[in-house]
Parts: C-alpha cells; sequence; structure tokens
C-alpha cells in the first residue's frame, strides 16, 4: 500500500475509534451540564461493553446489544442521581466506586461469554457520498454507530446552544435556584440528564465490543482506562460538544500514531507506547487550566498591551470553567 | 469506656450498609446460579481456614493499612488522592533502584534495606507532591492529574521491566531477577508474611490518628480541607499544607511499595501495587476516615481480596467477586448513611 | 392588585421565621418592609414569591386565595420577586438571562427576544448590551435586567430584597425613579430593608417586623425614632468617630498599580497613618477591592512598592504579610473568612502561630471563652461556625484578630448585620485603631464610609481620588465622584 492510503484508512480508523469517546465524553458532559458529576464512567464503559456483547451474542441481534449497554448505563447513573440528589452523598465518592465495582461485575459476569464468538456492525457505505475523494473512504465508509457520533455531536451543540430546554440545562449547573425561579424543575432535570448523559456512556460500550474491539476478553479487552480519559475529555473539550470531539479525535490519532510508529521505535516496548497518549492529556489539561491560573494573569501583565490581548484571548477560548454548582446538591430551603 | 460505646455506635449504624451490601451481593450471586451462603462461607475459608491462609490476609492488610492512613491524611486536607496507585508503583520503583545500585555493595542488609525504605519514601511522597504541584500551579484537579499520573507510573514500570532492567535474556510480565533472599524482609516461619509489613501497617495507622486528632499541624489539615480559602486568610499557609498532605501520603504509599518488594514479590512487577491503592480509597470511604476503623475494615477487606483468589477452583465463580463485594459494601454504607439522614431530616 | 397575606406562619426546625403575620396590602401601592436581619422579611416574601411553602396561613391576590406551588406558579399570576443575591446565570449573556424562563419556542428567536429586551429598556431609560456577558455587568445592571425580565413576564406585583445593597447612587435614584413609576401605572411593589431613610423616602406605607412578628406599621409623615424602636425594641448607642491623632505611617504605596482581568489600577501614592481610618468608596468593580486585596498580598503589583512600618513587602504573599501585622478580613464571612465546619476555639488554635506540636484543649476552651464574654457573641466554644448569626460570626471573625497590629485591611464591615451588630463592629475596629493600627476598609454604604472615615478616596474605573475630608464632602459629591463625574477637573486641580 502507498502512503497515502495508509493515511486515509488510518483516519478513517481513527474516527470509528474515537467515536465510542465522543459518546461518552458527550453523555458526561450533558451530566455534568446539569450538575451532576458521573465518575463512574470506567466502570459502565466496561459493564456495557459486557452487556451488550452478551446481549447481542444471546439475542443475534446487534440492536439488543446496543440497547442493553444504554440501559446499563443509565441504570449506573441512576444510582450516582439517586444518591447524589436524594441522599446527598458525595457525587464523587459514589462514583468512583461504582466505576471501580462495575469494572470488576464485569469480570465477575461476563465469564461465561469470555472469548465468544458475537456479531459485529458491519461498515455501511454511503452511496455516492462515499466516491469523494478524500472525505468519502475518511467519513462515508464507516458503520452506522460511527455516523450517529457524528450525528450526536451536531445534535448536543444544537440542544445546548439553540434551543429554550438547552438554554436551561446550561443554567442548571450554573445555577440551580435561578433555574428554579424561572421555573424548572431541577430535581426532576436533573435525574432527567444524569440519565441520559448515562445512557450515552452505555451505548459506548456496545460500540467497543460490538465494532472497535470486538469481542469480550474479560480483563484483556484493552477497556480498563477509556472511561477516565472520556473523563478527562469532557474537562478538556469545555463540556463543549465540538471540543470534546476534536479532544477525542486528537487521543485516537496520537494512539494510531504510536501502532504506526512502533515498527520505527525498536528500543520502545510496545506498552510504552499504548500509554503515551495519556499524559498528553495530562498535559493539555495543564494548558486548559493554565489560564486560570494567578500567575500567568501575573506574566501577562509584564507584556505589551498588544501581546498581552491577543495571549489573553487566546487563553481564554483554551479555558474552560466547570459549571459552577457541578457536584452541589441544590436544596430549596 | 466513653469511646468504646461511641465505637460500638458507629459500628452499629453501619450494620444496616453491610446488610443491605450483603442482600445485594447474594441477589447477584442467585442471578449467577451461585448458592450465597456456599460463596460466603468458601470466602471466610478462603481466608480464615488456615494459618497460612490467616497469614497471606495479613500479607494485604500490612501494604493496605499502610494506602489507608496516607488517604485519611489527604482527605482530612480535602484531597481525592486517587493518584495514590502511581505512588506505590513510583514507591516500588524506588526501592529497587536503590537495591539494585547497593545490593553488591559491601553493607549490612538492615542498612540497605533501610536505604531502601527512604529511598521509596521519597519517590512515593516526590510523586504525590507532583500531583500537588499540578494542583497548585496549574490547577487541574487532583483527580485527573493523579490517574494521569497513574498512567504515567504504569508506562515507566514497563519500560524499567522490559527496558533497562530487564532479567538477563528478555523482558517479561513476571518482573525483575529477584533480588538475593539477604535482602528479603524477613518472613514468620512456613508464611510469607513479614513481621515488619504489619509492625509498619500498624506504627502508620497510630501515627496518623494522633497526628490528625491531638496535634495542631492535624488541625490545620482540617481547616485547609474544609475552606482552603478561608484557612488561608486566617493565617495557615494552605499551599504548603496542600503539598505536605500529598507528600504524607506519598510517603506512606512509599513505604507500602517497600513492603511489597521487600517482602511480597522481592522483585519489581508490573502489578506491584496489586491495587491497593484503589482498595485503600474504598476502605477509607467506608469507614468515614475514621482512623480507630482503619486496622479492623483492613483486615476485612483484606480477608475478602484473599477469600476470593480459591473461588475459580471451588465453586467455578470469578475471582473478580472479591472487587464485587468489596465494592457493595461501600455502596451499601454510602447509601444507608443518606437513607438515615434523609429519614432523619423528616419531621 | 390586592394582596393580602392573612396568618403567614413558617419555621425552619426549631426556629420561627415567620409567626402569624397578616399583611394587607392595596394595588398601585409602595409597601415598604423594615426589619432588622433575621426578623423574617426575606422568608415572608419567599412566601409570597412562591420559593418558600407556608407552614399554614393563605395567600389573596384581589380577594381570591391562591397556593403557590413554585416561583413560576407566582410569576403566571403576576408575582415577582428580585432576590437579594441575583439569582440569575453569571457565565451567559444578558439576552440568554433574559430569554430564559420566559416562554419562547423550541427554538427561541433571538432577533425577537433582543427587540423585546431593547423595547423595555428604553422605556424605563435602562442601558444595558443584549450581548454582554453577565458577568461583565454591575450587581445594579443585573438587577436591571432582572426587572425587566419579570415586567417582560407582566407580573403585577414585584417585590424587591433589600435591592439597594451594592449599586451605586445613580443606580439607585433610577431604580427608585422605576418603582414609582410602576406604582403609578398600578402595580404594587414591596419594598424590603433595614435601612430607615430609604424606606422613608420612597414608601407609600410601612410595615416593620420584629422576630418574625409583625410588629407595627406606619404612614407618612414617618418618625425614625418611632421606626427605630419598632425595629429594635431597644435603644442602639452608635460609636462616636473620634478624630485621629496623626501618628506615624503606617501604610505607604508609591507608584503602586495592579491588575486582574477586567481592571487596571492607575498608579496610586498614598500614605495611611497609625490610628487612622480611611474608607474606600466606588461602585463594585472599581479599584477599592483589587487595591485592599493588593495592599494585602493576595494579588501581585505590577508596578510600584507596598511598605508597611517602613519594611518593603512589595510582592509578598499574604502569610507574611500577615507575619508582619498585616490583617485581612473578606466580606464573604463562610466562604473566605470562617470555616463553617469548625468552632471557636478551634479557629483560636489556627490563626496562634504553631508553637506546639499537640493541641492543649483546656487552655483554648478557655480562650474561646474569654473571646466569647468580650465581644458578647452568642454561642459557646464549640458551636460550630455556620450555626452562629451573621452578626455573631463577623464578631468572631474580629475577635481571631490578634494585637499587635500594623493594618487592618477589611471588606465590607457591616454587611448584612443589623444595627446592634454594626455599632459592636466598629467599636471593635476603633480599639485597634487606638492601640495603633490603622484601617482601610471598602464599603458600598456611603454613610458608612462618611460615618467613619478619617479620610476618603473614591475609586473610578482604576483611578483613585486624593483623599477627601468626610466634613468637607457631602453625600451628593461623593455620588457625583463614584458615578464617574468631575474626574477631569480632579485630575487637572
Amino acid at each position: 500500500m502507498d502512503w497515502p492510503t495508509i493515511l486515509l484508512t488510518g483516519l478513517a480508523g481513527v474516527l470509528a475509534t474515537a467515536g465510542p469517546l465522543v459518546v461518552a465524553a458527550i453523555g458526561e458532559a450533558i451530566s455534568e451540564r446539569a450538575g451532576v458529576v458521573n465518575l463512574s464512567l470506567n466502570g459502565t464503559l466496561i459493564l456495557s461493553a459486557m452487556a451488550g456483547f452478551a446481549a447481542a451474542v444471546a439475542t443475534g441481534s446487534l440492536a439488543a446489544g446496543f440497547l442493553c449497554g444504554a440501559a446499563v448505563g443509565a441504570a449506573a447513573a441512576l444510582l450516582v442521581a439517586f444518591a447524589g440528589i436524594t441522599l446527598r452523598q458525595s457525587q464523587v465518592a459514589v462514583g468512583f466506586v461504582l466505576a471501580l465495582t462495575l469494572r470488576d461485575l464485569a469480570y465477575f459476569l461476563g465469564a461465561p461469554v469470555m472469548g465468544a464468538a458475537g456479531p459485529r456492525l458491519d461498515i455501511l457505505p454511503v452511496p455516492l457520498l462515499e466516491r469523494l475523494p478524500v472525505v468519502g473512504p475518511m467519513l462515508f465508509r464507516q458503520d452506522v454507530m460511527t455516523y450517529a457520533s457524528f450525528l450526536l455531536i451536531a445534535a448536543a451543540w444544537v440542544w445546548i446552544y439553540r434551543t429554550r430546554p438547552g438554554l436551561t440545562l446550561r443554567g442548571l449547573g450554573e445555577q440551580p435556584a435561578a433555574a428554579f425561579v424561572r421555573g424548572a424543575d431541577v430535581i426532576r432535570l436533573r435525574y432527567l440528564y444524569t440519565v441520559a448523559g448515562g445512557a450515552l456512556v452505555g451505548l459506548a460500550g456496545p460500540m467497543y465490543s460490538l465494532s472497535v474491539k470486538a469481542g469480550w476478553k474479560g480483563t484483556i479487552s484493552g477497556l480498563d482506562g477509556l472511561g477516565w480519559i472520556a473523563l478527562a475529555l469532557t474537562i478538556f473539550g469545555g463540556w463543549h460538544p465540538l471540543r470534546i470531539a476534536a479532544g477525542a479525535y486528537l487521543f485516537a490519532f496520537l494512539q494510531w500514531l504510536g501502532v504506526v510508529l512502533q515498527p520505527f521505535l525498536p528500543g520502545i516496548p510496545s506498552q510504552v507506547l499504548q500509554v503515551a497518549p495519556f499524559p498528553f492529556m495530562i498535559l493539555t489539561l495543564v494548558l486548559v487550566n493554565v489560564g486560570q491560573a494567578e500567575w500567568t494573569s501575573r506574566l501577562l501583565a509584564l507584556l505589551p498591551e498588544g501581546g498581552r490581548r491577543r495571549l489573553a484571548g487566546l487563553l481564554r477560548l483554551l479555558r474552560a470553567s466547570p459549571p459552577a454548582a457541578l457536584g452541589q446538591t441544590f436544596k430549596r430551603e | 469506656m466513653i469511646r468504646a460505646r461511641v465505637l460500638c455506635q458507629q459500628a452499629g449504624r453501619q450494620a444496616g450498609g453491610v446488610i443491605l451490601a450483603l442482600l445485594a451481593a447474594s441477589g447477584l450471586l442467585l442471578l449467577a446460579g451461585a448458592s450465597p451462603v456456599e460463596v460466603f462461607r468458601q470466602i471466610g475459608l478462603g481466608a480464615f481456614g488456615s494459618v497460612t491462609r490467616l497469614a497471606d490476609v495479613l500479607v494485604v492488610w500490612g501494604p493496605l493499612a499502610l494506602v489507608t492512613a496516607g488517604l485519611l491524611v489527604t482527605f482530612a486536607a480535602g484531597l481525592w488522592n486517587i493518584g495514590i496507585e502511581g505512588q506505590i508503583v513510583m514507591g516500588a520503583i524506588g526501592v529497587t533502584g536503590s537495591l539494585r545500585l547497593l545490593q553488591d555493595a559491601p553493607l549490612p542488609a538492615w542498612a540497605v534495606l533501610s536505604v531502601a525504605l527512604a529511598a521509596g519514601m521519597m519517590a512515593g511522597a516526590a510523586w504525590a507532591m507532583l500531583s500537588g504541584l499540578l494542583k497548585t500551579v496549574g490547577g487541574v484537579n487532583e483527580i485527573f492529574g493523579g490517574l494521569g499520573l497513574n498512567f504515567i507510573a504504569s508506562a515507566l514500570i514497563l519500560w524499567l521491566i522490559f527496558g533497562p532492567w530487564k532479567r538477563p535474556g528478555i523482558g517479561s510480565m513476571s518482573g525483575t531477577e529477584p533480588f538475593p533472599d539477604s535482602l528479603w524482609l524477613p518472613a514468620l516461619a512456613g508464611t510469607r508474611l513479614s513481621f515488619w509489613s504489619v509492625a509498619l501497617g500498624l506504627a502508620a495507622v497510630g501515627a496518623v490518628a494522633l497526628l490528625l486528632s491531638r496535634t495542631v499541624l492535624g488541625l490545620r489539615l482540617k481547616a485547609v480541607g474544609r475552606n482552603f480559602r478561608a484557612a488561608y486568610l486566617l493565617g495557615v499557609p494552605a499551599w504548603r499544607h496542600l503539598l505536605l498532605a500529598f507528600g504524607l501520603c506519598g510517603a506512606l504509599a512509599g513505604v507500602a511499595g517497600f513492603v511489597q518488594v521487600t517482602a511480597v514479590y522481592h522483585r519489581l512487577i508490573p502489578s506491584i501495587s496489586s491495587g491497593y491503592g484503589f482498595l485503600g480509597l474504598m476502605v477509607a470511604l467506608i469507614i468515614r476516615c475514621r482512623a480507630a476503623w482503619v486496622a479492623p475494615v483492613a483486615v476485612f477487606f483484606a480477608a475478602i481480596t484473599i477469600g476470593g483468589i480459591q473461588l475459580p477452583i471451588a465453586l467455578q465463580l470469578d475471582s473478580s467477586l472479591s472487587g464485587v463485594l468489596q465494592g457493595l459494601l461501600v455502596l451499601g454504607v454510602l447509601f444507608s448513611d443518606g437513607l438515615r439522614h434523609r429519614a432523619a431530616a423528616r419531621p | 392588585m390586592d394582596i393580602t397575606l392573612q396568618d403567614i406562619r413558617k419555621t425552619f426546625g426549631r426556629v420561627i421565621a415567620c409567626d402569624r403575620v397578616t399583611l394587607a396590602v392595596p394595588g398601585g401601592t409602595i409597601q415598604g418592609l423594615l426589619g432588622e436581619n433575621g426578623a423574617g422579611k426575606s422568608t415572608l416574601m419567599k412566601i409570597l414569591s412562591g420559593f418558600l411553602r407556608p407552614d399554614s396561613g393563605e395567600i389573596r391576590l384581589d380577594g381570591t386565595p391562591v397556593i403557590f406551588r413554585h416561583p413560576a406558579d407566582a410569576v403566571r399570576t403576576g408575582v415577582g420577586m428580585l432576590h437579594q443575591d441575583p439569582l440569575d446565570y453569571p457565565t451567559l449573556t444578558v439576552l440568554e438571562n433574559f430569554m430564559s424562563g420566559r416562554p419562547e419556542r423550541f427554538f427561541p428567536s433571538r432577533s425577537a427576544a433582543t427587540r423585546r429586551l431593547r423595547e423595555l429598556a428604553g422605556t424605563f431609560g435602562f442601558a444595558i448590551d443584549p450581548r454582554a456577558c453577565l458577568d461583565t455587568l454591575t450587581v445594579g445592571e443585573r438587577q436591571q435586567l432582572e426587572i425587566l425580565r419579570l415586567l417582560s413576564l407582566d407580573v403585577r406585583v414585584l417585590i424587591l430584597d433589600e435591592p439597594t445593597t451594592g449599586i451605586s447612587a445613580a443606580q439607585k435614584a433610577q431604580l427608585f425613579e422605576t418603582l414609582r413609576r410602576l406604582a403609578v401605572e398600578g402595580r404594587t411593589v414591596l419594598f424590603v430593608s433595614h435601612k430607615l431613610e430609604e424606606v422613608e423616602s420612597l414608601c407609600h406605607r410601612v410595615a416593620v417586623l420584629r422576630s418574625g412578628a409583625l410588629a407595627g406599621a406606619q404612614v407618612p409623615p414617618y418618625t425614625t425614632a418611632e421606626l427605630v424602636a419598632l425595629m429594635f425594641g431597644r435603644p442602639i448607642v452608635f460609636p462616636q468617630r473620634e478624630p485621629a491623632a496623626p501618628g506615624r505611617p503606617v501604610l505607604e504605596l508609591r507608584a503602586l498599580s495592579a491588575m486582574d482581568d477586567r481592571l487596571r489600577l492607575a498608579p496610586l501614592d498614598f500614605d495611611l497613618r497609625a490610628g487612622e481610618v480611611v474608607g474606600l468608596a466606588g461602585l463594585t468593580g472599581s479599584g477599592q477591592r483589587l487595591l485592599l486585596r493588593t495592599c494585602a498580598g493576595l494579588v501581585r503589583p505590577v508596578a510600584g512598592t507596598v511598605r508597611v512600618n517602613g519594611r518593603d513587602l512589595t510582592g509578598q504573599v499574604y502569610p507574611s504579610c500577615r507575619r508582619h501585622g498585616v490583617v485581612f478580613v473578606p466580606t464573604a464571612r463562610l466562604e473566605e473568612g470562617l470555616i463553617g465546619d469548625m468552632n471557636l476555639s478551634e479557629h483560636l488554635l489556627l490563626v496562634q502561630p504553631p508553637r506546639r506540636l499537640f493541641i492543649d484543649r483546656p487552655r483554648a476552651l478557655e480562650a474561646a471563652e474569654e473571646r466569647i464574654r468580650d465581644f458578647a457573641i452568642r454561642g459557646s466554644p464549640d458551636s460550630l461556625m455556620r450555626e452562629l448569626s451573621g452578626g455573631n460570626q463577623q464578631r468572631a471573625l474580629l475577635s481571631l484578630l490578634a494585637p499587635p497590629l500594623a493594618l487592618i485591611l477589611i471588606e465590607e464591615p457591616t454587611r448584612g448585620l443589623d444595627l446592634e451588630s454594626a455599632a459592636a463592629v466598629w467599636t471593635r475596629l476603633r480599639a485597634h485603631c487606638r492601640a495603633g493600627a490603622a484601617i482601610l476598609f471598602l464599603s458600598s454604604d456611603l454613610d458608612e464610609i462618611r460615618a467613619h472615615s478619617d479620610r476618603i478616596v473614591v475609586f473610578f474605573c482604576g483611578r483613585s481620588s486624593p483623599p477627601l475630608d468626610p466634613s468637607r464632602t457631602d453625600r451628593e459629591e461623593l455620588g457625583r465622584l463614584i458615578g464617574g463625574k468631575g474626574w477631569d477637573r480632579e485630575a487637572a486641580g
């Protein structure tokens, strides 16, 4: 194969492998925008991958697999919401424990289907569009869930920034009391968005086990850690669907780069290259946050006016502050 | 007397949560086609059935108690030190590195081991303080900074085991070349248990309990944890205290790494932390950071871990059940706490 | 719209916030509601606006009993409330704040909403840019926006809870004008305040609440003494200002400049002498807060020097400033000043330099008892800070200031305090002055500034006026400077 083809198929693969991350991170962003932090992502993702795969194997239906995954994700989110909103426990604590427990639960319950042969999502080229040069093979020769991930980016953006309920959603995590006096049922909406966001996270699991990393191989399925990455992407993306997507594609691209470059770097064990993108995520997180640090503004103050403005603008663009009421319970009295 | 009564009350309050967890676990086991009674019996047997097993439980207990004690310090300062796993790993790397340097030197074993312990503590503390610096200077939430540093630490340990520190011949997941047994912490006859592991664990728990309840430093750490800004304006150097809390916790994680290398595995392996960092977080959560409970609850959790090992052979169940049980226990306590507060709030 | 509140009762745990309050307000009036902090004014109004549900009692509008399950119910029926802390979304734009909660379509039309907002703002002479981000607005502007939003929802009863806190004199005048106009249009206005002169100048009638119950009512002409008696049920002693004997300079600022993301402080030269009290006036965000925080070492200056008692503290962080006798007392008591989950004796241990390793509990308790006696704090050494009332929290905060102090930097010393607590706070601060400390404070309450300052510095957009003598500067002149008028003359003179 020549280089352009390798690059194109590689990039198409990047878009596909990033799909589940996009879906999970946007799901988390929706939940956090409503003010609930669901830290269980890593466990939810693995359990829903296993459950989706098992359901697909049992019924022979891929749709059943995805539905089952979404249901698992929604149920996990419901637990976080119930503990956090109704029982006023720390959302971080419950989410963290769930992240560990659901992972082990997946390994425990998934033992019978380990290594089983299961269905896999087919590539579904879009007629005509797939023939476009460059864009065609990249964007339009994917499976249906990858298309869905593209659509989700746009749909989430429209919902959050262009609709009436989206306006309320943005207020919900920012200042719930203000949303309350404006007629919103804070508790109900928070439950709703958390569960919806959890369902999206749950969809991401089968996207792995029925497509990107098809099958269920227990602890060596290669899914452990991805949920944490999705969480980091939510922050890196500033709770903004487009930026989250950009982050997810960047991450998948770096992972792909690691695989491609491996033959040229014999000195570095493959295990090291596989985790290399993770430190990179941390660096970007630092970059995102650096605009808020006190010492940056002090450094900025030393620059001449013109340059300062431009740099401050750039930092503001990068900056992302979390919803102000994230993780807090709303009390009417 | 009063103290004993308080402890009994606390235990009584958590009983509801434990029952909740056991019910959930039983339902799960029935779903998986296993008899809950048989499973719990097997776990009990697996943990306490023989002296060797009991010793194995204490082998887990040592590092777990060390890690949990450290986490009480960071929790007191309001920090979620998820980077604890990486801190154990870095501690173990520090220990292994110094042992490799000194194992051929003409020094008595105790001196080499003491240097290794110090190196492990420093490595763990440094890695923890990196989390702290990311938070204080970079504004990165310690949960994400810590997770990232965990990933980096695991990349580093893999690289060392497959690269510079690989066994003669080819590197493998089985770890580095074992150290000569003069550098092993002495084990009780016929077991893998070292007296030092338990002693270090007890000392750490005691010291942390004293620190948090009786000292001015402990009070200051708690102030920083409850209201960082106010503590700073009241004259507590809050940033320094955050770093200090990280450093103390990381140092204890480093001691856990030391125990893992010198008393348990006698070499560096990729999974040297055995997940005790996250397990310690669970213990700290279930005891709501009350130091008096660290020792007994850590025994309980260690027993579940050890008891689960023989499940695949005895009952053809995956040993990840241990993790599920531990998680359900913590969730049970968190939920029953919430339910009780809710009931109390109702007029 | 006529309002009748009949036997409204509301309790929080064992505290009775409203005790069978009955109040009738005819349509088209501005009804004042006076009372000290914790008298139950806000609770009563939150019940009327549907934010809280009463334990018992009845609300009637134009004679018809209504039950509000939700604030939105109340707005639909025509009752809207402006809360004391603005309930809006600081990170969204003005327009988005305006649109939120309005019965818009699923895909709201921004242009239509902009038109509606501009039109309403025009009627009342408010200058609000719909595209601006809300957190760039002053509190006064946010209030205006909220009033416009409620009016666009066609409320006929408007409740305002302490609306004049933190807004400028000009904005206050504009607000009062608007309220009078609304009353003329036949709307009912309920104006909650603990400031007598505001209520006296604006309201058609006044009701006074004390300890959750209605203490009395008045119609003009008001007698201030009677209102005070109704509010407190006891006379209040106000601390007298003693002119400061000029001591040695404590704080010397030379060409000091600092900046935050919105504002750059123009270079400032200023001396503060021992025993002196200087008040900083200005609209929120004009630079006075930035100056205080720069002097405290919480913000690093970009140019110039800060010297305290002759020692150069430029660029030092707060802990080292503190070691040299500089203390900073923030306005948000439970957010920045005190640790809500700790008690007074623990606070006392925190502020002492940590000489001992172990805590000496008996001594800490004894010290706390002593402060509680000296500062008349209602509470015990082990009551948690968040359980104390605002006034007692402020007293506790002041009790932590241990002499010898060189410089006290204090934000809004009496915000949200009733007159008695406010008097106690200033008595305490004066005592520190007599002991040789200098005080630099900022306040949005002009009367507080005029009453307690030896000199006043006014801030506007990062610029600062030369120190003014309060006895020779009247309220109007201060108001003009705060509003940004007459600065060119100042600069020229």
